[in-house]
């Protein structure tokens, strides 16, 4: 047997056929469908009169433009409204199951998906969604698709791609205090840049991924597309599989067990090649924060505001002009004099249970600055009940945040929670890009901790003060 | 979906480089539910800027071919980018280079996307400047200008196919690999049960949170 990455493995075992010039037609076990991306899929569907092949490999949730404050408030007619609604009717009419606003299982798709055990290793999931890498953090190929090839999953249960090439990145040393798995990928995507992993499947793997919790591996993939890949994994270990029993949709009884059987192999071989590999010291690092316009506009936040006049060339001279001009900094400037008017803490990169304990560790016993308007959104219905359960609602609420439900909310503005022009945001979501965070917003990446931390002081501060 | 055959047209030239998905098609709209009719908010900031565009500018205005730059469509995976092109009746987009996903999206939506470089992009962008018509043969891969030079363009097989037939990519697969398909979900089923997951234990999640919530 030839030596073989993960990637490969699971890959291998979902071709149904070549179709020539390194074209496959691959096998979608699971996807993930949410009211923004699916409407016009859907639409096709019908329009050619065709059924849903197998209602079972779908889960239909709306995740993206749901109002965040609800408890009986109606939702608000309008755009949103009409999308969750036609997700509804579509879901009905072509037997999917649909998990309703109001209930314990809602939250965005990539929270969700593993907290119901939907998600699984060796699986191919698919979502219309660019940040479905995410479940890669489970040993699977996950990602994005647009909505012709939501038709074809629903109508085929396959999909015509290319296989992606390989690159295992090495991350080492483990995390000191202060320092968690967001500052890593931020940093990588700084080093890399946002276009380091065109064209890669990447393969996290080293001594600090083994460590990191199933929640910390999850942010971990997620921002793989924002280093330009559309997939991420990490070999599933006994943390993934102690996370997955027990969960509704996961197998159980026999099925467990021959499913854990055929899952120890998903592993890259020992003398498995790569096609590109990167090592990335993780030990020394320390809290990261974006300053521009795209992920990897980021450095440590003991640094400063880079000075465009010092780029080589004249393209990234100008780019960097505007970025600057955008985000209403001038060079030089310390990352930790710059201060914040919102904070959200939330989205599928960092809206997990552990994400809230470790924004509520900075907070007990602190106070949101005056000028600061901060809001707590979990991933999910059940991250919420937990959260509350622990009784870190009180401790956010106490602080001055406010405390929402369930949804994508600030990370991409659809609905009502977004930025006024030229408000400055400390956010543990994914994207900085212009207008991200509303039109005009200007967009501060960082963790759940350093996000609080900001909150507390009113400008970026570095959170290892705090503690 | 309409067959790709020739196009003969005045070509618009839109000679910017990296012409985004959200210059093309602005997030806003994303909320908008159906996908006919959505030209109209194609390029919706430059069209209601203050220079003319030129789509809007006859001849260009019924043009069916567009000239761009470089790395076209870049950004996003929404496919609004693509409906959006093809609603305004363009069929054939000329660039130096594409966006990945746009350039894969264009193929599942009767849009032919064409790379060309060096000598022949010039001649184009010419062509479409001078409001020439041209005229795009598909099966031969051939681009005619008026001034009888023919150009060549590269496509591969399988896409051209799709393109020629005017067939969906659904129908494409289902014609071609249907029996594949079914015999490896047999496969599956049998090497694999845990895999599924059964429709009712599904619907009852849905539903046992109907009641609590
Ligand atoms: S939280 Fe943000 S990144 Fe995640 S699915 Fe929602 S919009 Fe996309």
């Amino acid at each position: 047997m030839v030596a073989q990455t993960l990637y490969d493995k699971i890959w291998d075992s979902h071709v149904v056929a070549d179709r020539g010039n390194g074209e496959h037609l691959i096998y979608v076990d699971r996807h993930l469908v949410q009211e923004v991306s699916s409407p016009q899929a859907f639409a096709a569907l019908d329009q050619d009169g065709r059924k849903v092949r197998c209602p079972e490999a779908h889960i239909a949730v709306a995740d993206h433009a749901v109002p965040t404050l609800r408890g009986d408030r109606p939702f608000a007619e309008g755009l949103a409204f009409s999308q969750v609604e036609r997700l509804k009717e579509n879901a009905a009419k072509h037997g999917i199951a649909y998990m309703p606003m109001d209930g314990e299982r809602h939250g965005i798709v990539h929270v969700i998906g593993p907290e119901l055990g939907f998600t699984l290793p060796g699986v191919v999931l698919v979502c219309g969604d660019s940040h479905t890498c995410t479940h890669g953090a489970f040993g699977c190929i996950a990602f994005g698709i647009g909505a012709s090839e939501c038709t074809s999953i629903f109508a085929t249960q396959t999909l015509r791609q290319r296989k992606q090439k390989t690159m295992r990145v090495n991350l080492e040393g483990g995390l000191p205090d202060g320092v968690t798995v967001k500052d890593v990928i931020l940093a990588l995507i700084a080093e890399i840049g946002t276009g380091g992993g065109v064209g890669y499947a990447l393969e996290y793997a080293g001594s600090t991924v083994r460590e990191l919790s199933m929640a910390a591996r999850m942010t971990l993939c997620n921002m793989s597309i924002e280093a330009g890949s559309r997939v991420g994994v990490v070999a599933p270990d006994e943390k993934t599989f102690a996370y997955l029993e027990g969960r509704p949709l996961a197998p159980s009884g026999d099925a467990w067990k021959q499913a854990m059987a055929a899952w120890s192999d998903l592993h890259s071989d020992a003398d498995a090649v790569f096609d590109r590999e990167v090592t990335f010291n993780t030990a020394d690092l320390a809290p990261q924060v974006s300053w521009g316009t795209t992920p990897e506009h980021t450095c440590a936040v003991t640094g400063q505001v880079p000075d465009p006049e010092r780029e080589a060339d004249q393209n990234s001279k100008s780019r960097l002009r505007k970025s600057l001009a955008y985000m209403g900094l001038e060079p030089g400037t310390a990352i930790r004099d710059i201060p914040v008017d919102r904070v959200f803490v939330g989205s599928c990169t960092n809206g997990r249970l552990e994400d809230l304990r470790a924004a509520a560790q900075v907070l007990s016993g602190r106070k949101v600055a005056d000028s600061v308007k901060a809001i707590a959104v979990p991933g999910s219905a059940a991250v919420k009940i937990a959260a509350e359960r622990e009784g870190l609602h009180e401790i956010f609420l106490s602080a001055g945040f406010e405390w929402r439900d369930a949804g994508c909310s600030m990370c991409v503005a659809m609905n009502d929670d977004r930025l006024a022009e030229g408000e400055r945001c400390a956010s543990t979501s994914n994207r900085n890009f212009e207008g991200r965070q509303g039109k005009g917003g200007r967009t501060h990446l960082m963790s759940p901790p350093m996000a609080a931390a900001a909150a507390v002081t009113g400008k970026i501060t570095d959170v290892r003060e705090l503690l | 979906m309409e067959k790709f055959t020739t196009v003969k047209s005045v070509a618009a030239p839109l000679l910017e480089n990296a012409i985004d998905t959200d210059v093309i098609f602005p997030a806003r709209f994303l909320l908008l539910l159906d996908r006919e009719g959505l030209g109209r908010y194609a390029f919706s900031e430059r069209r209601n800027g203050p220079e003319p565009f030129v789509l809007d500018t006859p001849p260009y205005d019924t043009a069916k071919i567009l000239v761009t730059g470089e790395n076209f469509g870049t950004g996003s995976s929404r496919e609004q980018a693509v409906w959006t092109i093809a609603d305004l009746g363009i069929r054939c987009v000329i660039a130096r280079s594409f966006g990945e996903i746009f350039f894969a999206n264009c193929f599942k939506n009767g849009v032919l996307p064409v790379r060309l470089g060096g000598d022949d992009m010039a001649a184009v962008e010419r062509a479409a400047e001078a409001a020439e018509e041209i005229t795009i043969d598909l099966e031969a891969q051939s681009i005619r200008l008026s001034s009888g030079r023919e150009i060549r363009f590269d496509i591969e097989p399988n896409l051209k196919r799709l393109l020629l037939l005017g067939l969906d990519e659904v129908g494409m697969i289902l014609a071609e690999d249907g029996d594949a398909i079914k015999a490896f979900e047999a496969r599956r089923k049998a090497d694999q049960p845990w895999m599924s997951i059964g429709i009712e234990k599904l619907h009852a999640l849905a539903e046992e949170q109907d009641k609590n919530g």
